[in-house]
């Protein structure tokens, strides 16, 4: 990438982006390694998840990154009959918050689980794949 | 300090299709609360105009209205946090009139929101959400709320029955209210024919009846100092308690989902400036914008406690004749949520109560009403405690 090019891969995330700039675009680099990240303050150690430039916490701007790897739990989850616009032609789909204990993390559910193997509590594990039309994205199986 | 009254509320018809501009649409909750406070134009002194963004071609509404109302030279200002736009047009008037700035501040709320498809519109209402990190997964308002739904659900052992019971309650008083969208009653029968268009998944666990729908409509609450408030109206409603708060955005910033953090906060400094507690509330409109979310209004709002939300219903005790009349207008479930004119509606309906002008739905003698009003899936949230003397 030219120096003076703007960083837009963010456009690349999810069926629908709604934005392609910001100052955590390496995130869609590590998605496209299989990583899926968050990023921590190497001042205070607090980690987030979604990963963010700076931490509110100590005003600090110098983070790391740190991959969402383990086991998380369910927490809710809600299938999807009707769609916005921009993903009528995926319904049904199931989108999901999974909780690591530092950090939670929203996403959908692959389209390999079953709902029916789905309840709250449920053990998870976050997985970088494609979206049906092609982008990045990553989305949650039974761990 | 003075106190701060509301002297003049009005609202539109809700409809689905407004048959005008959102200039003519504000015109007639403005007639409306122009009448009932009898004050002419030169007595108001500012504007405040709440609507949420982009459902409308014009851009910053609230000249067009201005001019349009005969308000010009007064100052309008804009206000907007989604779905509570309403309330928090109040809570900005309320601090315009205490700060001594001015005397009478009008509260306008309004949407069209049909000049959408209803794709467009959750397109839109989605990324009233975290549009970075949760949009690009198509998420939209029923499905958030749909997740505390299910953890509701689980944590509490709260049943579609129960959240049924919410839409059949919304249902008994929506036929009475000429202002609703949705006119029909609601039985817990047709909840139990699995043909019923109410039983049609949206966002699983939520159905189209634990939905609220879209609609046009225009509300206006007029707001004055104390000293006025006494000269103009001979039933001033008091602004007793006025909380307002925020939560995270995103899902994951959120400690739980049983509940709206946002609620608990605005709740807890509304009680505290009133000086009352909930037992003290003698009548409340909650933001049902779906079924889910009264039941967690109940708890989040201290009329039941957590988890026992769902024996309220089931006890009717939210009906009129119960211990805490909740949402007896219909609700947004019946009413239909034309989004910056929500707010608007619910502190009319509870105005009127106070005054003892609700008609049908008359509580009795009540001396506290509350009005608990959401933007976004709790991202903000304002209660409001009105009173009489």
């Amino acid at each position: 990438m030219a120096k003076n090019e703007l960083d837009a891969r963010f456009a690349e995330f999810g069926t629908v982006s709604f934005a392609s700039v910001t100052q955590v675009n390496d995130f869609i680099g590590y998605l496209e390694e299989g990583k899926l990240m968050g990023t921590r303050c190497k001042t205070c150690a607090k980690s987030f998840f979604p990963p963010r430039a700076h931490c509110y916490q100590c005003l600090a701007g110098d983070m790391e990154w740190f991959e969402i790897a383990g086991k998380g739990e369910l927490v809710s989850y809600s299938t999807l009959q009707y769609a916005p616009a921009g993903f009528t032609e995926e319904v049904p789909y199931t989108i999901a918050l999974v909780d690591y204990g530092e950090y939670k993390v929203f996403g959908r559910i692959d389209k390999s689980v079953p709902e029916t193997e789905l309840s709250v509590g449920t053990k998870m594990k976050a997985a970088v794949g494609r979206t049906p039309n092609g982008r990045l994205t990553y989305a949650f199986k039974k761990a | 300090m003075g106190k701060v009254g509301i002297i003049g509320v009005g609202q539109s018809a809700f409809v689905r299709t407004y048959p005008g501009s959102i200039r003519e649409l504000v015109f007639e909750s403005f007639r409306e609360a122009m009448k009932d406070a009898r004050i002419g134009r030169t007595d108001i002194d500012a504007t405040i105009v709440c609507s949420a963004p982009e459902y409308d071609r014009q851009r910053s509404p609230a000249g067009v209205i201005a001019e349009y109302l005969g308000l010009n030279p007064q100052p309008t200002f804009y206000a907007e946090t989604l779905c509570s736009s309403g309330s928090t047009g109040l809570k900005l008037a309320y601090s315009l009139v205490a700060s001594g700035l001015h005397d009478v501040v009008m509260v306008i709320g309004f949407q069209i929101m049909s000049q959408l498809t209803s794709a467009e519109s959750q397109e839109r209402m989605g990324r009233g959400a975290d549009i970075l990190w949760e949009s690009p997964f198509g998420t939209m308002m029923p499905a958030y709320y749909a997740m505390h739904a299910r953890a509701h659900m689980a944590k509490f052992g709260t049943t579609l029955e129960d959240l049924a019971l919410v839409r059949v309650k919304a249902g008994t008083y929506g036929p009475l209210n000429p202002n609703a969208v949705y006119r029909k009653p609601v039985t817990i029968e047709q909840f139990q024919d699995p043909g019923s268009f109410l039983c049609s998944p949206v966002a699983a666990p939520l159905r189209t009846g634990d939905c609220c729908a879209n609609a046009d409509g225009s509300s206006c609450v007029i707001v004055a100092c104390e000293d006025k408030a006494r000269a103009f109206s001979k039933k001033p409603v008091w602004i007793k308690g006025i909380g307002s708060a925020t939560a995270p955005v995103n899902m994951a910033g959120r400690d739980r989902l049983t509940g709206l953090a946002a609620t608990v906060e605005a709740a807890g400094q509304a009680y505290r400036m009133a000086g009352i507690t909930p037992a003290d509330v003698d009548v409340a409109e909650v933001h049902d914008c779906f079924t889910i979310a009264e039941l967690m209004a109940y708890e989040d709002l201290g009329f039941a406690a957590p988890g026992e939300g769902k024996d309220l219903i089931r006890s009717r005790e939210t009906y009129r004749e119960g211990s805490i009349p909740v949402n007896i207008d219909g609700g947004l479930l019946s009413k239909g949520h034309p989004i910056g004119a929500t707010g608007g509606s619910q502190i009319r309906t509870v105005v009127l109560q106070l005054r003892g002008e609700a008609g049908q739905i008359q509580v009795k003698d009540p001396a506290f009403g509350l009005i608990h009003n959401i933007g976004g899936v709790g991202l903000y949230g304002n209660v409001t405690i009105l009173g009489v003397d």
